[in-house]
C-alpha cells in the first residue's frame, strides 16, 4: 500500500520543487544512411529520423499525463555527421545541417545533436571541413547542436583542433551576434565525450551504440535543496546521506519514464543520466544547494569541497535506482542556466578560475559562461586546453561552452531566454597564450592511459 | 491498473461528493480514500481502479485538472507506478 506521506512528497516535489524529467533523447544511428551522393544521403537521413522519431513527442506527452510529471525536452541525437560526410564526394556539410533542421521541425523536437566530429587523435578531411562549417551551420538553423571532441585520456589532446575550436567558437558568436550570440551556446568542445549523453549541446549517438535507443536525463536541484532545508543541523555525513536518498528518488522517476518510453516506442532503453540539471527558475539551482549546505555565496572557499560531496552523493544514490547508467552523470554547473550561479557571478563571488576548479570534481565543465566579446580566439583555445587537460588527467568528461558576447564587455549582461537563461559577461584573464596555442601538435596521451 | 487521485485545497461542502461523481461518470472504481483537514486545508488521497474506465487516462487527468481549477482545488490524477517506483526498492 502506498502511504499518504509518500504520495504528498512526490506531488510536492513535482508541483513546488521543480522536479521534472529534463530530457528524453532518442539516439539514432545514421551509419546506414551513408552515401557518396550527398543529396541521397540527406534524403536517407531525413527519412530515417522522421520515421524513427515520428511518435517520440506524442508518446512523451502521453507519459507526462500518465505519471503527472513534466518532460521538459524531447530531443534527438545522431551519429557524428563528420562520419557521413567522409563518404560524400561533394563535401557540403551544411546540407546535412539543413536536413537535420527540417527533420527536427517535422517531428517537433526541441533540439537535435550530432553535428559533430571526434578528432581527439587527428583529423580526417571530412572532420576539418565539418568543423570549419560549424559557425555557418549554427547560424542558419535553430534546432541543431554541435560538439567536437578534441581530447581523451586514451589519446591526449589534439592541439591543432584546440586552436581551430577557439576560432570556431568566436565565429559562431560573431555570425549570430544579432541573436545574442546564440550560435556559441549551441556548441560544446569536449574531452572524453560520452557516446550516450542525452543532454545538449553535447549529445551525439556514438558508433558503438545500437541502431536506436532511448536515453533519459533527470533533473531536481530544487528537490535536493528543499530536502536539505527541511533537515537543519545535520553533519556533512548526514547531508551526503540525505542527498543520496533524494537522488535515488529522482533517478527512479527517470528509470520509470525511460522504461515506459522505450516500451511505447519499441526502442531499447539506453541509459539514465544521473544528473542534477538546474534551470533558471528560482529554486531550481545547484548553487543554492551549495549555499544551503552552508556557503555564504557560491564561489567562496569551500565550494569545491561541497560540490565534490554533492556530485558523489548524487551518483551513489542514482546508481542504485537505475539498471543502466551513463551519459554525463553528476551535478551540472552551467552559469546562465542557474539562478544561484548567475547571482554569484554578478556579485563577483564566482569567477572563471573557481569554476575551473569546480569542474575537476563535478559532471562536466565550463558551461554557459559569457565572456567579453573582444576575447581573442587564442584565449578561448587556451581555456579549452586547460579544461581538456583536467579531463584527460582525471579520466573524466570535461567540456567548454563559452559564449563570446560580441560588442559587450565585462559586467554587461547577455540573455538567451528559455532554459539557456541569461547571465553577466565574466572576466577573463587577458594574458596571451598565442605562442602556446599556435605551436599546434598533440599533447601526448598521459601515463593514465597505459592501463593494459 | 490503479491510479492515485490527490485533492488539495480549501475545505468546503461537497468536495468528496464532486470527485466521487466524476469517478463514477467515467467508470472508475474507488478502492480506498483517506482524507484529513489541517486547519482549513482539505487533503484527500483516493486509490482507484481504472480497468473499466470509459475514457483514456490522459483525457481523464485533464478533466480532473480542469474540474479542480473550477472548484479552486488542486487535483492530480497519476498512475500509481510513479509512487511505487519512487518510494519502494
Amino acid at each position: 500500500m502506498i502511504e499518504t506521506k509518500d504520495i504528498l512528497e512526490t506531488i510536492t516535489m513535482i508541483q513546488e520543487e521543480n522536479l521534472d524529467i529534463r530530457t528524453v533523447t532518442m539516439g539514432i544511428s545514421l551509419l546506414d544512411c551513408i552515401d557518396s551522393d550527398i543529396d541521397k544521403a540527406c534524403q536517407k537521413v531525413y527519412d530515417k529520423i522522421t520515421t524513427k522519431a515520428e511518435r517520440l513527442v506524442s508518446e512523451c506527452e502521453d507519459i507526462e499525463k500518465k505519471y503527472g510529471i513534466p518532460i521538459i525536452n524531447k530531443r534527438i541525437s545522431v551519429t557524428p555527421i563528420a562520419l557521413l560526410l567522409g563518404a560524400c564526394e561533394k563535401k557540403e556539410p551544411v546540407k546535412f545541417a539543413l536536413t537535420l533542421e527540417k527533420a527536427a521541425q517535422k517531428v517537433g523536437v526541441n533540439f537535435i545533436g550530432g553535428y559533430s566530429a571526434l578528432v581527439q587523435k587527428g583529423f580526417t578531411e571530412a572532420d576539418k571541413i565539418l568543423i570549419e562549417s560549424i559557425p555557418e551551420a549554427l547560424a542558419v538553423t535553430d534546432h541543431i547542436c554541435s560538439s567536437v571532441n578534441i581530447g581523451s585520456t586514451k589519446a591526449g589532446i589534439n592541439m591543432d583542433a584546440v586552436k581551430m575550436m577557439g576560432q570556431v567558437v568566436k565565429e559562431s558568436a560573431e555570425l549570430t551576434k544579432d541573436r545574442n550570440c546564440i550560435g556559441a551556446a549551441k556548441l560544446v568542445v569536449f574531452c572524453n565525450a560520452p557516446e550516450d549523453n542525452p543532454f545538449m549541446a553535447g549529445a551525439f549517438h556514438g558508433v558503438g551504440e545500437a541502431d536506436c535507443v532511448i536515453n533519459v536525463g533527470v533533473s531536481g536541484p530544487g528537490v535536493v535543496r528543499a530536502a536539505l532545508a527541511k533537515s537543519k543541523g545535520l553533519d556533512i555525513t548526514g547531508v551526503a546521506e540525505l542527498i543520496k536518498r533524494t537522488a535515488f528518488k529522482i533517478t527512479r522517476m527517470g528509470q520509470l519514464v525511460a522504461k515506459e518510453a522505450s516500451s511505447r516506442l519499441n526502442v531499447p532503453f539506453g541509459i539514465v543520466d544521473l544528473s542534477l540539471a538546474p534551470t533558471p527558475a528560482v529554486g531550481d539551482s545547484v548553487a543554492y544547494i551549495l549555499e544551503e549546505i552552508g556557503l555564504e555565496c557560491c564561489g567562496c572557499a569551500g565550494t569545491t569541497a561541497a560540490l565534490a560531496m554533492l556530485n558523489d552523493a548524487v551518483k551513489k544514490g542514482g546508481v542504485m535506482a537505475s539498471s543502466k547508467v551513463g551519459g554525463l552523470s553528476g551535478a551540472f554547473i552551467p552559469v546562465t542556466e542557474d539562478a544561484g550561479m548567475i547571482h554569484a557571478a554578478e556579485c563577483g563571488s564566482l569567477t572563471i578560475e573557481k569554476l575551473e576548479a569546480m569542474t575537476a570534481v563535478c559532471s562536466v565543465g565550463l558551461d554557459m559562461i559569457n565572456i567579453p566579446g573582444d576575447t581573442t580566439p587564442e584565449v578561448i583555445s587556451a581555456i579549452i586546453a586547460d579544461e581538456a587537460a583536467i579531463g584527460m588527467i582525471n579520466t573524466k568528461t570535461t567540456a567548454v561552452r563559452v559564449i563570446p558576447a560580441i560588442g559587450k564587455k565585462e559586467g554587461d549582461s547577455l540573455s538567451f531566454g528559455g532554459l539557456l537563461g541569461e547571465g553577466p559577461v565574466m572576466r577573463v584573464n587577458k594574458g596571451s597564450p598565442a605562442v602556446f596555442i599556435n605551436r599546434g601538435g598533440q599533447i601526448p596521451a598521459p601515463i593514465q592511459s597505459l592501463k593494459n | 491498473m490503479k491510479i492515485v487521485i490527490s485533492v488539495i485545497g480549501k475545505d468546503c461542502v461537497g468536495i468528496l461528493a464532486g470527485v466521487s461523481n466524476k469517478c463514477a461518470e467515467y467508470g472508475i472504481n474507488i478502492i480506498d480514500v483517506s482524507q484529513s483537514v489541517l486547519q482549513d486545508m482539505f487533503c484527500m488521497i483516493m486509490i482507484c481502479d481504472i480497468s473499466a474506465m470509459n475514457v483514456n487516462f490522459s483525457e481523464f487527468a485533464d478533466i480532473m485538472s480542469v474540474y479542480g481549477q473550477e472548484k479552486g482545488l488542486s487535483i492530480h490524477a497519476m498512475h500509481e507506478d510513479i509512487f511505487n517506483s519512487m518510494h519502494k526498492i
